[in-house]
Order: C-alpha cells, then structure tokens, then sequence
C-alpha cells in the first residue's frame, strides 16, 4: 500500500499545510493586488509569497549547506518546503532507497530575463538542473524526476510516485514542486485574456477567469504507514487527454471522466462512495463547466466540491501536490473548506459546491485536475484504520 | 517486469528521417528544424492543416508520431487504451525564448496567446492526441539525458496497472542548434521485448548511422 507520510505547503498563506489549512478555514484570502513592473506594467492580482519571510526562513536552513552560492526564488521555496515535510518524518532523504520527483511548468523561467544575467548560470533554466539542485542539497543518490505537463503536472508526479512505491522500486517517494508568479507567465495569461479582474471565483455564476498564484508544496509518499491508526492511503490515480483542443478543454469533460473513470477503478470505489471531491476549478467559464459535467456524469451525488484557488490562485505546476495537501487536511480533520468566491450556481450541472465550512466524515475523496495540452489527471485518497 | 513488445519505432534528427532503422527521407539542403519540418511533412504527403499552427518542437513530435502510426492500425484499440509517455531535455525553451522576446521591454509588448500556448512541452502529446484520437495516459519527464529506463519504467508500470494497452514512448527535443526525436510503440504486439537495453538499443543504433 501506498501511504501519505507528510505534506508542507509554502504560499502566501503561510509555511506549512496546518498553517494555510487553518488560514483558508478562518476566511482569510491571499490574492491581493500585486504592483510590481518587474513583472507587469499594470497592477494585476495574484497570490505571492513574501520574499522578505521567505529570505529570513530560507537563511535560517541554509545555514549548514553551503554547497551552492546562489539559490533563485523558486529553488528556495521548493527546497524549503522538502525540508519541512521531512522534518517530521523519520524518513532518510540521502538513502538510494528515497526518490525525489519534481512538477513543475516553467521552473526557473525568470532566469531568461536580462535582469538575472549576471547573477546565476543559464543552465539553471533547464528543468532538469532544478530537479539536480534539490537532490544535491538534500544529498539524495538518485537523479530526481522532473515532471513538466502543465496544469495536471502535480497530480501526474504524485500518480507517478505511487506507482513507484507499488512496483517496489522506492520505498519512499517525496514529491514536490512549485512555479513562481513571473513576467512570462503574467504575461502569457494576460495575452490569453483569461486572469480575471476580481479573485477568481470558482464554480460561481459571475466567474470570468483565472487568479495566478505562487506556491511549492511537498507529499511524502511511503510504503510504511505513519504512527497511528488511521493513516491515508493512495488508492488510485490516472491521466487521460480529451483529444480535443490543445487551450481549451472537451465541452462534454471526456478526459476528465477518464481519468476519473481509471482513478476509481484502481482505487475500487463506486461514484456514489466518493465523499468530496477537491476540483481543478481555475474560474474559467470552460473548466468549471466542463468539470461539472464529468463529475455529473460519474453520478458522485454524494460528493461536495469545492476549489481552493479562490483564496490562493492557480498555482500552476505546484496546484496538484498543494490542493492534495489541503484535501488530506480536510480528511484528517473530516472538514470541506468553503469553495471562496461561489454564490450563485454558474455550472450547468446540478453539483454540491462547498458554499460554507462542512463538517462531514470524509473515507473516500477525489482531486481531479485539467489544463493546457487537454490534459486531465486524478487521484482517490481513502482513509482506513490499521 | 512487463509483456510488451516493440512493434515500430521512428527517428528524427540531422535532417534525416527513419522509420524502424531505415532511412526514409533525408533533405541535406534544410538549414534548420522550421525547414526541415516543413519539408519531411510535405514528403510524406500528410494533410493537416493544423500542422502549420504548430511551433517548431510539436510539428517535430507530430511528424514522429505520423511515421511511427503510418502502419499501425489502432483501429481495434479503444482510444482511452493508448496512452502517450515522453521526455525531453530542454522543454520548450527554444519557444520559450520566442515568447520571452516579445514581453522584455514593456514598451515593445506584444505577448501572443498562439506562441504562448506552446510554452509547455506537453502540449505536443495534446496535437499527437488530438491527430491520433489517443485519450490514455500522458506524463512528460525532463531529464538532462535520454533516458530509457525512465520511460520504459513508467510505461511498464501504467501496463502492469491496466491503465492502458498500447503505448508511444520516446524523446522529441530541440535545442538551438539540433533536434531529435525517437518514438516507440510498444504493445503485446512485436518482436523487440520492451525494456531499457532494448530501447536504448535502438536509441543508439540510430544515432550511430
């Protein structure tokens, strides 16, 4: 069996999951108004991590390596929530039988950029170096895997390592990953036209698009279950493509019902066993929509839905492993955060959108995810007692 | 360890095009990919108007998955059943640079939504899918180095995990200078046993030529 271990998360809300669990429970939202030229001539939203916290936290860890000189915003934020998530676990990172993967969409994209020239290597712009960066400063053997296929790139690399632990080749897996609010991608979504102009508002009637946000987040997957007696295991994930369109997603949500389809397979659950179910829901009028009828179309009547970018944006190649780390939380603690930003009912299908805190005894939940490419990913988390 | 054969495989690289080790078209006279591209989708008379939106790594990917699919019949397949696993080194950063020119200076701002999109490298899987009707399972890997084990392994295990029955694996990757892609499929059909040496196998013999 696969087992979750243990999760960090690093965003705006704070440093670690319990932190921005408790920061999304209490109402709190971290897409703000960001002016910063460096990234956009504009004033735009999004949800941004404080560097100047980060810079103190980071100093404070780094203190005994001092194997590079220079670490980029992303690195720090990804090596630091690992070292959080391990922290607690009595896993050991250096051993050959621990594997690091890495999701992420862009990296260190920032680096083309004439402002980074003289500071760092253009070498670091290769995802690989990123994946070379973290498994050297934690002294880990293997060559990390690096997962890049967009939005659904943290529930693949969580799919993947699972898959890891089952076959036998690892018995301990940490999964990371994260993506930084930067000029490119601001950019790239502006000339898209799909960043919308309040907090994004997933699931709702008035969405009108995406809030960008930055974030890393880490899940330790392992073969060994934590001290307890309930633990959560990871009882099944896949991915399909819609076949469809390469920006948009299938109207009718065909990829997304597949890999919802071979998710619950795997994990041997019925639609109606389903309990709550953490969705992709960027805002976009398309996503929202099409997840609604895939959810819909797999009967999960019993399930409550809800969003968390709401509070804190897209975070692109970090969303699968933080929106993961959040529903394992709302498992432990048998509550459904509020899907922020949702009033009036903007899907076609009849679905449960999370519109207040729940309190609900969560066994069987479902993370699904979509993006760019026509790629769909999910996974099913069931928590058993020992 | 799993059953699947390798039935086909197909590279790309030098201006020059083989399908399962033979050359099939080569074209000393292109300067680079753009080029090259063009000039291998017009020799193997593919009809795709598609092709030409396309940035320079995915009509790469996509030419691949043309010569490799040519004599494959996945008509029998169910679509969900066919999944797309690959790998590069360098992402989409050639693309990315293409993009990162037209958002330097703010004065000179011209984003576009169309070079933009392809500024994921698995976007190609997303125009092989779309060409191919092919709705399995997608993972893109970056890794400094081609690496078989990698691909071979995860393949093996979506297999053993009955996601999927027929797979395209391999490494379609562009740098500013060069270009490869190699592509397998891998099935219980064929005669090369899937696995690591044998694709690295052919991976090299390839490159050898």
């Amino acid at each position: 069996m696969v087992y979750f271990k243990s999760s960090n998360i690093i965003s705006s809300l704070g440093f670690g999951t319990e932190d921005n669990f408790q920061s999304i429970y209490d109402g709190n939202i971290g897409i703000s108004k960001i002016e910063n030229q460096d990234i956009y001539h504009e004033p735009f939203l999004a949800s941004m991590i404080n560097e100047n916290i980060l810079e103190e936290k980071f100093s404070v860890l780094a203190k005994n390596y001092t194997k590079f000189d220079y670490f980029t915003k992303l690195e720090k934020m990804i090596i630091m929530s690992v070292h959080y998530a391990i922290m607690t676990t009595n896993i050991d990172i250096s051993s050959l039988r621990t594997a690091i993967v890495i999701s992420t969409t862009k990296g260190n994209i920032d680096i083309l950029s004439s402002s980074y020239s003289n500071k760092i290597e253009k070498e670091r712009a290769f995802l690989w170096s990123l994946g070379r960066v973290v498994s050297k400063f934690f002294g880990n053997p293997n060559d990390a895997i690096v997962v890049s296929n967009a939005c659904v790139s943290g529930v693949v690399a969580l799919n993947t390592a699972s898959s890891y632990i089952k076959s036998g080749k690892y018995d301990n897996v940490v999964v990371t990953g994260g993506d930084i609010v930067s000029r490119f991608v601001v950019s790239g979504f502006m000339s898209f036209l799909s960043l919308s102009p309040v907090p994004c508002k997933p699931f709702d009637k008035q969405r009108c698009g995406l809030s960008l946000g930055e974030a890393s987040g880490t899940i330790i997957l392992s073969n060994i279950p934590i001290a307890s007696t309930t633990n959560f295991i990871f009882s099944g994930g896949s991915s399909a493509n819609d076949a469809n369109h390469i920006s948009g997603p299938s109207r009718d949500g065909e990829g997304s019902f597949i890999a919802i389809k071979k998710a619950i397979t795997e994990a041997n659950v019925k639609s109606m066993q389903i309990d709550h179910i953490s969705a992709h829901g960027t805002a976009t009028p398309y996503n929202d929509e099409m997840e609604s009828k895939a959810i819909y179309r797999h009967g999960m009547n019993n399930a409550i839905v809800n969003s968390i970018k709401g509070v804190i944006g897209h975070t692109l190649g970090a969303a699968g492993i933080v929106e993961t780390a959040i529903l394992l939380e709302e498992m432990k603690q048998n509550v459904i955060l509020k899907s922020l930003g949702y009033f009036e009912h903007g899907v076609s299908k009849p679905i449960k959108i999370a519109n207040k805190i729940i309190d609900k005894d969560l066994v069987c939940c479902l993370k699904m995810a979509s993006g760019f490419g026509g790629s769909n990913a999910a996974l099913v988390i069931s928590k058993i007692n020992l | 360890m799993s059953n699947l054969k390798i039935s086909q495989y197909c590279h790309i690289k030098d201006n020059e095009a083989f399908v399962n080790g033979k050359l099939i078209f080569e074209d000393i006279k292109s300067t680079n990919l753009k080029a090259f591209s063009k000039s291998l989708y017009r020799a193997i008379k593919s009809s795709y108007s598609k092709f030409f939106k396309m940035d320079d790594i995915s009509r790469l990917g996509f030419l691949a998955a043309e010569l490799l699919l040519k004599d494959a019949d996945l008509s029998t397949v169910v679509s969900d059943d066919v999944s797309v696993v690959l790998s590069n080194s360098e992402s989409t950063l050639v693309t990315d640079q293409k993009h990162q020119d037209t958002i330097a200076d703010y004065k000179n701002f011209f984003p576009s939504p169309s070079i933009f999109v392809y500024t994921l490298p698995n976007i190609m899987i997303g125009e092989i899918s779309i060409r191919h009707k092919l709705q399995g399972e997608n993972a893109f890997f970056i890794v400094e180095n081609f690496n078989a084990e990698l691909i071979a392994n995860h393949i093996n295990n979506l297999f053993l995990e009955n996601k999927s029955k027929v797979f395209i694996g391999g490494w379609v990757n562009q740098s500013r200078w060069n270009y490869e892609a190699f592509l397998y499929l891998t099935s219980d059909v064929g005669l090369i046993d899937h696995n690591a040496l044998e694709i690295n196998y052919l991976y090299n013999n390839m490159n050898e030529i």
